[in-house]
């Protein structure tokens, strides 16, 4: 009776799944227009009709519609993006620091020099579909990060999956331990290099975290001036140090 | 789809209520994981892709994951 509950359960999660997955537009339909570009470069999400902005038909001019001081959410095609590390970055550099202060508590507590044993030995069908699963487990967190200005996404989902694939090596490989001198050098010279940015911003423009780069192309991967640069920091910074906190935790001490 | 979103809120107050309410902590457990899940199908509902990424991620994989091993180490710390 349990197993008939379980596999209901399990039906009724996969069939909310695609329903929910139904309502994105599938691929090469979607009306580019109605995206949210149109109403981001007119600063405006009610009244204008992004159809008749793409043909040319602007209805209130640019000038008159911008918010705040010129240039600060022009760069990166995904608004998210353009506040979280443009204009509010130094937000997200205390949101860093949080996280690596909570990875330094782990790493305090639970620190060891023995690996943890499960105590079994991982079945067939885990080893072997690690070694397929791993590369592109490693290669979406990158693109993630890579792509925060363009598709949602950004630095802490990107690390986040990257180390999820550290933990898939843990589970499935009873010797394996990360390289911890690797992944602390990692996390800390990507924390520099985050405030390095800053600190070039205040020399630059006059304001810490400051864009210092040329905006571009909204929608090229080389767009947004300095926020793709920030985002691969945060993304190899996050993935270190969660990497991090998952070796720390299978991690235990001598007797 | 209105009907849906009802439905996800339903799962998402029952998944809350059983992982306070559970008896064995695997169970809690497993019911916070499920909760991310179903409000990662309602952030997609919501047009929010960068949050749904985010919850997805953290809150249905790797916080479920570290509080599973979490919990290994403590039965192992009862048997010794």
């Amino acid at each position: 009776m349990r197993r008939f509950y379980a596999i209901l359960v399990a039906a009724g999660l996969v069939y909310m799944l695609f329903m929910f997955l139904g309502t994105i537009v599938p691929y090469g339909k979607a009306d580019v227009a109605d995206r949210v570009s149109a109403h981001f470069l007119a600063k405006d999400v009610n009244s204008i009709s992004p159809t008749k902005w793409v043909e040319g038909d602007k209805q209130v001019p640019h000038s008159e519609r911008v918010y705040g001081r010129k240039g600060f959410e022009d760069g990166s095609a995904n608004v998210v993006t353009s506040i979280v590390v443009n204009y509010r970055s130094f937000d997200t550099l205390g949101e860093v620091t949080v996280l690596f202060a909570s990875a330094v508590g782990v790493g305090l507590i639970l620190g060891g020099t023995r690996r943890m044993k499960y105590g079994r030995k991982p079945n067939f069908i885990l080893r072997v579909s690690t070694g397929i699963l791993l590369p592109l487990i490693i290669l979406f967190g990158i693109y993630i990060f890579v792509h925060g200005h363009l598709t949602p996404g950004g630095g802490f989902p990107g690390g986040t999956i990257i180390a999820a694939a550290v933990l898939l090596l843990y589970l499935s490989n009873e010797e394996f331990s990360l390289n911890m001198i690797v992944s602390k050098s990692l996390e800390g010279s990507m924390g520099s290099l985050y405030v390095i940015f800053g600190l070039i911003g205040l020399a630059a423009g006059g304001a810490f975290l400051f864009n210092f780069l040329p905006n571009g192309v909204v929608g090229s991967l080389f767009s947004a001036g300095v926020v793709p640069l920030v985002y691969m920091t945060i993304g190899l910074k996050v993935g270190s140090e969660l990497s991090g906190v998952v070796a720390e935790i299978h991690e235990e001490r001598e007797g | 789809m209105s009907a849906l979103i009802w439905l996800a809120g339903g799962i998402m107050i029952a998944a809350a209520i059983f992982a306070v309410e559970a008896r064995k902590i695997l169970d809690a457990v497993i019911a916070m994981s499920a909760l991310s899940l179903v409000s990662v199908f309602l952030f997609i509902a919501m047009r929010a892709p960068d949050v749904a990424i985010t919850e997805a991620s953290v809150g249905a994989g790797l916080v479920t994951a570290v509080l599973l091993v979490t919990l290994f180490r403590m039965r192992g710390g009862d048997d010794k």
